[in-house]
């Protein structure tokens, strides 16, 4: 329906009509007439953070932790440039967000007015798509475009530019939020051809893997489903990427774990002696290939992924397939259950006993240690004693991100929302108070380190303020851990910078926010002190000291492949090549 | 840019909604990901449709020239993509002003060869002329390579224009 309204009035309506009801941002003088709508209206509520770069990644978890779009409102100039880290998270994990930032207005464009910046420009190699609106009358249009790039295809970040006379000018709203685009349609379905052939491939394995990845997840909760499907019909070992952790359950029974760097040794070794690997959703990353030439060197590799960009772009795969996981899966699925050719069961018990003596090798244990808590142990209790609650974790970036993955279980998809891409640290307290605002009820907790959480501190402002009862709880071992590692294995143990001096008293810093801080140091009293840190019904920020100088295994170091895995108990005193040092 | 060994080199059309920043996409998107540009034009072609058409000489392995076609393919405002090197006979053109001075017997020696090449003179004084030039990418480089002895000033040229021979065409999907 066609009506006449102002720039910011149609901001409000399109968020309305696309069905928003969160939006996080920062105010700010070229944004204040959208600001002005917000005030008048109930449909959109809007939650204040305290950084901009805070607003992106609390509407990333928003976003990864509903299937929604995640909506971000900020000023131009800094508020813009605040942005900018969240953007390229959001870019690089494919989370599916509309930025829309305020800009001079159009007349001071390029004339270094306060507070502009080129907001297109610096945020194009950062965003999906983005867009600078001129004329009021291709506003309505353009954001409701933006909903539908950012949610299409492989979903991503889009930014709208809006400059403040736009948004005062009066102009015709004609809001469709169905799109039908000029050039952006992504083929949803597969090539039936080359799903038949990989049917056949998959029934004639001898060591088949399935290798699944955020992709799966960010299909939506049919594609989890189907790939739970097609491991029964299988009956196939599966293994996913830190992004895919959730889509298949961590208690089925064909499970592997997570893959790559930190990886268990079953999971890796499998995936270099496998014969046919099947990608559902994941890119071949550096972090899961290990040494490029060396990666499963026998296996022939089907690569499901919804763009084409991703397949071949690292890994040469024999079959590529370009389409929607949720639909590639259900015609798999269907055409694996009509085949004829029977897997060998002999090959299929021979590859299972091999499995199990990788499992045998128990790559996850850890010693543990009566006086100290160990990180691994703090994240096995604080799994055990939160399983039956309706639980979220988001993480920082670090040692305490792997022992998460490697020792938290997820058995849904939506569950884990991580910064995998970019490894932003201050990822995982924004993104719990998003989650925390999709789902008032449920139990979100930020699995952090010490170091990163110091990197969007203030976040716990915009949790009190909202009464978001978000659980921060730090491994706290006085390092940036993962970097001490590195230093460790790779640097001669000179340990350059890596010591957190001078850290805050993590329990009188949540009181200071108004929120409530614990502590504990002995492994006696981690237990009672999780379950009160669960009672609160406040944002609390847990303080757990842990073993300073554990590290996290297994690892593949740089520049290794899938097979030369360190292991926990392993001496640690191994020559990293220089060709594997240059590598982050 | 340090070219492989496996290298080589592929003209590659894109029809864009002519939008402002496209170009900058395209450009933004080779620089970042490090893939060379060895030629780019770019022209509004068709006024009514909003339609520009970039052609971009690239050289890469084929694996990569793959990647680099996915690419663009990908940005939100490309209507199509085609690889003229692979995708059937095509002509490429490529217009060159060329500028070179000398008195004397090298004047003659210059007009000769620019006949030969076909290149017209387009402005001329009695120490130097401007030639336009149109051809291949390699006629032009070798025109230019025997015009520098022979006083070669300045170099101005398009880039290299595309099309396949026949009568389809690259359309909007
Ligand atoms: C914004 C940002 N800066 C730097 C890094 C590099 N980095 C990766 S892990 C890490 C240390 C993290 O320390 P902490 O949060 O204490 O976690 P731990 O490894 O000790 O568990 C650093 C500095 C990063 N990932 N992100
Ligand atoms: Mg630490």
């Amino acid at each position: 329906m066609a009506r006449e309204m102002t720039g910011a009035e149609m901001v409000l309506q399109a968020l309305a009509d696309q069905g928003v009801t969160d939006v996080f941002g920062y105010p700010g003088g070229a944004v204040l007439p959208i600001y002005d709508e917000i005030f008048q209206q109930e449909k959109v509520s809007h939650v204040l953070v305290r950084h901009e770069q805070g607003a992106v990644h609390a509407a990333e978890g928003y976003a990864r932790s509903t299937g929604k779009v995640g909506v971000v409102l900020v000023t131009s100039g800094p508020g813009a440039t605040n942005a900018v880290t969240g953007l390229t998270d959001a870019l690089m994990d494919s989370i599916p967000i509309v930025c829309i930032t305020g800009q001079v207005p159009t007349h001071l464009i390029g004339n270094d007015a306060f507070q502009e910046c080129d907001t297109v420009g610096i945020t194009r190699p950062c965003t999906k798509h983005n867009y600078l609106v001129r004329d009021v009358e291709d506003l309505a249009r353009v954001l409701h475009e933006a909903f539908y790039v950012a949610a299409n295809g492989r979903p991503g970040p889009v930014v709208v530019d809006i400059p403040k006379d736009v948004q005062f000018a009066t102009g015709t709203y004609n809001g469709t939020p169905n799109v039908r685009h000029k050039t952006y349609r992504p083929k949803l379905k597969g090539d039936q051809a080359a799903i038949r052939e990989t049917v056949e491939l998959l029934a004639n394995a001898r060591k088949p893997i399935i290798y699944s990845g955020g992709g799966v997840i960010n299909s939506g909760p049919s594609a989890s489903r189907l790939l739970r499907d097609l491991v029964k019909a299988t009956g196939y070992p599966i293994t996913s990427t830190l992004m895919g952790l959730g889509a298949y359950p961590a208690s089925g029974d064909k499970w592997l774990g997570m893959l790559g760097m930190h990886g268990t040794y079953e999971a890796n070794m499998a995936m270099h002696d496998c014969d046919v690997m099947l990608c559902v959703g994941a890119r071949f990353d550096d972090r899961i290939t290990g040494r490029l030439d060396a990666f499963s060197p026998n296996s022939k590799k089907i690569h499901i992924d919804i763009d084409a960009s991703s397949i071949n772009k690292n890994v040469h795969v024999d079959i590529p397939i370009i389409g929607d996981c949720a639909h590639v899966l259900e015609d798999m699925v269907r055409i694996w259950k009509a085949r004829s050719v029977q897997p060998d069961k002999a090959a299929m018990e021979a590859w299972w006993g091999q499995i199990a003596e990788w499992r045998k090798r128990e790559s996850l244990s850890y010693k543990s240690n009566d006086d100290v808590i160990m990180p691994q142990y703090a994240i096995e209790r604080l799994y055990q004693l939160t399983r039956d609650r309706d639980v979220y974790i988001s993480t920082e970036v670090g040692q305490h991100q792997m022992w998460a993955a490697q020792h938290f279980h997820f058995e849904e998809p939506n569950r884990w929302m991580t910064s995998g891409g970019l490894g932003t640290m201050g990822y995982g307290l924004p993104a719990a108070i998003g989650i925390q605002r999709a789902h008032p009820d449920a139990l979100v907790i930020d699995i952090a380190g010490e170091a990163s959480i110091l990197m969007n501190m203030q976040e716990m402002s915009t949790a009190v303020q909202h009464r978001l009862p978000v659980k921060i709880f730090i491994l706290n071992n006085e390092y940036m851990g993962m970097v001490r590692q590195w230093q460790q294995l790779l640097h001669g143990n000179r340990l350059s910078e890596s010591y957190m001096e001078s850290l805050p008293d993590f329990v009188k810093l949540a009181e200071a926010y108004g929120a409530v801080g614990l502590r504990t140091e002995k492994p006696s009293e981690l237990d009672d002190a999780i379950k009160e840190m669960i009672s609160v019904d406040r944002p609390v920020i847990f303080d757990c000291r842990v073993n300073k100088l554990a590290n996290c295994y297994p690892m593949i170091p740089s520049g290794k492949a899938h097979n030369e895995m360190l292991l926990g108990d392993e001496p640690e005193v191994e020559e990293v090549s220089e060709a594997g040092k240059i590598l982050v | 840019m340090k070219k492989s060994e496996d290298s080589e080199s592929h003209t590659i059309s894109v029809l864009v909604d002519n939008e402002p920043g496209v170009l900058a996409r395209v450009i933004g998107l080779f620089s970042g990901r490090g893939y060379n540009i060895d030629s780019l034009t770019v022209t509004e072609t068709e006024h009514e449709a909003h339609l520009s058409r970039i052609t971009v000489v690239t050289a890469a392995t084929p694996m990569v020239i793959e990647q680099i076609k996915a690419q663009l393919a990908r940005l939100v405002p490309v209507h199509s993509v085609i690889d003229l090197t692979v995708s059937g006979p095509s002509i490429e053109r490529e217009l060159a002003l060329i500028k070179v001075g000398g008195k004397g017997e090298r004047r003659v020696e210059t007009l000769r060869l620019a006949d030969a090449f076909r290149a017209r003179v387009i402005d001329a004084t009695t120490e130097s002329f401007v030639f336009e030039i149109t051809g291949r990418t390699n006629k032009i480089d070798q025109f230019i390579s025997l015009m520098e002895p022979l006083g070669l000033v300045e170099v101005a040229r398009t880039g290299v224009a595309a099309i396949t021979r026949g009568p389809g065409g690259l359309t909007p999907e």
